[in-house]
């Protein structure tokens, strides 16, 4: 039987959950690189024991650390993110020009046919590649050389890029997200890019159709249509059926459409997860009650997810990052809060238990399933 | 707090890359051992006790400075790089403070010489993290 392993980063240190394949018994170990902002780790699909952290602080700045051995032991590699050639500015909150200055990485993919080969998305936005292992860093400036890159704006979270997805089928098809500048395609392995906002709509800013401006939050696709992508837009859950060509609005019978995370089933293309939050202001669950909300239809009709979920009193968020699932079957769905606790389904979201809590803030989640 | 010296396991051996850093004579038997104090984040990443014994061959015809301690505790622990300065320009990060004692060298030129006490391993050069979290 194979084990089911849960990759939790927060604020102040790393974290693996594991379990066998029932997912009903649940160990902690942690944390790892106390007291760091773990950021975002992903592990290998190559090599399920590869895997990669972000770790970050304000004192110290940017660390990446790799494992080899599952997370029981890791090693620092390279950090230094030189941005190439000429930086110029792009846009601060204000609209004045402000220089492109790294911060750090919000996310780590790995490569789907190389354990070392990994694509890093950072702040202030920008597509970084290494394949020696994270060792040495190299900028794919094609993203940020980009014909609107002088009027790319932060979000509230900065001007990060905090979405990588490859699509399996042909991997030199890549798609990235920017907050607060919309989503990005390159067919060609990340040397060029494309806008892909059509049809998306932001009331928020002051042409609610722009090429860019969205504040778009997570994209997911499963791999069996890799053509199909969703979206969870700052306000608005949407879907595309061409590569991101034209975006239609799929927030349906939501109560509200707000959110950070969006998952897909990964036995079931057309089943969804979102967990609506009341607003961008307030960044709680409505009403104080936690619930995942579960479309089988790829959007437009949405049921609430609440068996085993607190439901009064739950006001933390669960951010972009912090949702995924796992390959079985039935699928195994994970989200942490900001609370510090992580909860998890065995059964597609039917039932949930908190299989972790009074961990810090949780930053990011992933699954993977290793032999 | 006063933190143990640390033991002779903790002395850099060899000679550690030093970019930037000024030209020496590299005369065996030279060398400043100079002590230096590591704050808390740093010691784990590195996995290195909170104090630290840096060589600094400086053959005794330059005095030791800044750059050429951090050159040198890099060398001895690649992990540190891009911490404790910014790997690119070299600039002290921003939340990142050096102290000899009581005396503030964050704003001095890292070609500078250390005071001589620090040079001299009497006292320690200390890397201290800006107090913030309340």
């Amino acid at each position: 039987m194979g084990q089911v392993r849960i990759l939790v980063g927060t604020a102040k240190g790393a974290f693996v959950l594991t379990s066998d394949e029932d997912r009903t018994d649940w160990r902690v170990e942690g944390p790892h690189f106390g007291g760091w902002q773990v950021m975002h780790l992903k592990g290998s699909p190559v090599d399920p024991d590869r895997i990669y952290a972000s770790v970050w602080t304000d004192w110290h700045g940017q660390v990446i650390h790799r494992s080899d051995d599952g997370g029981r032991s890791w090693e620092t590699v390279g950090n230094e993110f030189a941005y190439e050639g000429e930086t110029g500015t792009h846009q601060w909150y204000d609209g004045t020009p402000h220089p492109w200055d790294f911060k750090r990485v919000w996310h780590l993919e790995p490569s789907l046919t190389d354990a070392d080969t990994v694509f890093a998305g950072v702040e202030d936005a920008a597509l970084f590649k290494s394949t020696d292992g994270g060792a040495s860093w190299s900028e794919l400036s094609g993203l940020r050389r980009h014909d609107t890159g002088g009027i790319w704006q932060p979000g509230a979270g900065g001007l990060c890029l905090h979405t990588v997805v490859i699509d399996p089928t042909r991997p030199e098809r890549m798609y990235v997200a920017i907050s607060a500048a919309g989503a990005f395609r390159t067919e060609d392995g990340g040397e060029t890019w494309d806008v892909i906002t059509n049809g998306l709509r932001s009331e928020y800013i002051p042409d609610p159709g722009a090429e860019v401006g969205h504040c778009v939050h997570r994209i997911a696709i499963h791999p069996s249509r890799p053509e199909t992508l969703f979206m969870q837009k700052h306000w608005d859950v949407c879907r595309s059926d061409d590569a991101g060509d034209e975006w239609r609005e799929v927030s349906g019978d939501l109560p509200v459409d707000f959110g950070f995370p969006i998952v897909v089933n990964a036995n079931e293309p057309e089943t969804i997860y979102v967990v609506p939050i009341k607003s961008d202001g307030e960044h709680y669950p409505p009403e104080g009650r936690l619930r995942v909300f579960r479309s089988r239809t790829g959007g437009g009709s949405w049921e609430a997810l609440t068996d085993g979920l607190p439901q009064e009193n739950y006001f933390n968020n669960v951010l972009r990052g912090a949702m995924s699932v796992d390959t079985l079957d039935p699928c195994g769905i994970y989200f942490g809060g900001t609370g510090g606790e992580v909860f998890g389904s065995a059964d597609g979201g039917d039932h949930w238990t908190c299989i972790a809590a009074h961990l810090p803030r949780v930053l990011s989640v992933e699954a993977q399933v290793v032999p | 707090m006063i933190h143990e010296p640390s033991t002779p396991a903790d002395a850099g051996e060899g000679s550690p890359g030093r970019p930037g850093g000024s030209e020496s004579s590299g005369s065996p038997g030279a060398a400043c051992r100079i002590r230096v104090a590591i704050p808390v984040q740093l010691r784990a990443l590195a996995g290195i006790e909170p104090e630290v014994t840096v060589v600094v061959e400086d053959g005794g015809l330059e005095p030791p400075t800044i750059r050429r301690l951090l050159d040198a505790l890099e060398g001895m622990h690649p992990g540190l790089r891009g911490t404790i300065r910014h790997g690119d320009t070299g600039d002290r990060r921003a939340y990142m403070r050096y102290f000899a004692g009581t005396e503030d060298l964050s704003h001095d030129s890292p070609d500078a010489p250390l005071p001589e006490d620090v040079a001299s391993g009497d006292e320690a050069f200390r890397i201290v993290g800006a107090i913030a979290g309340g």
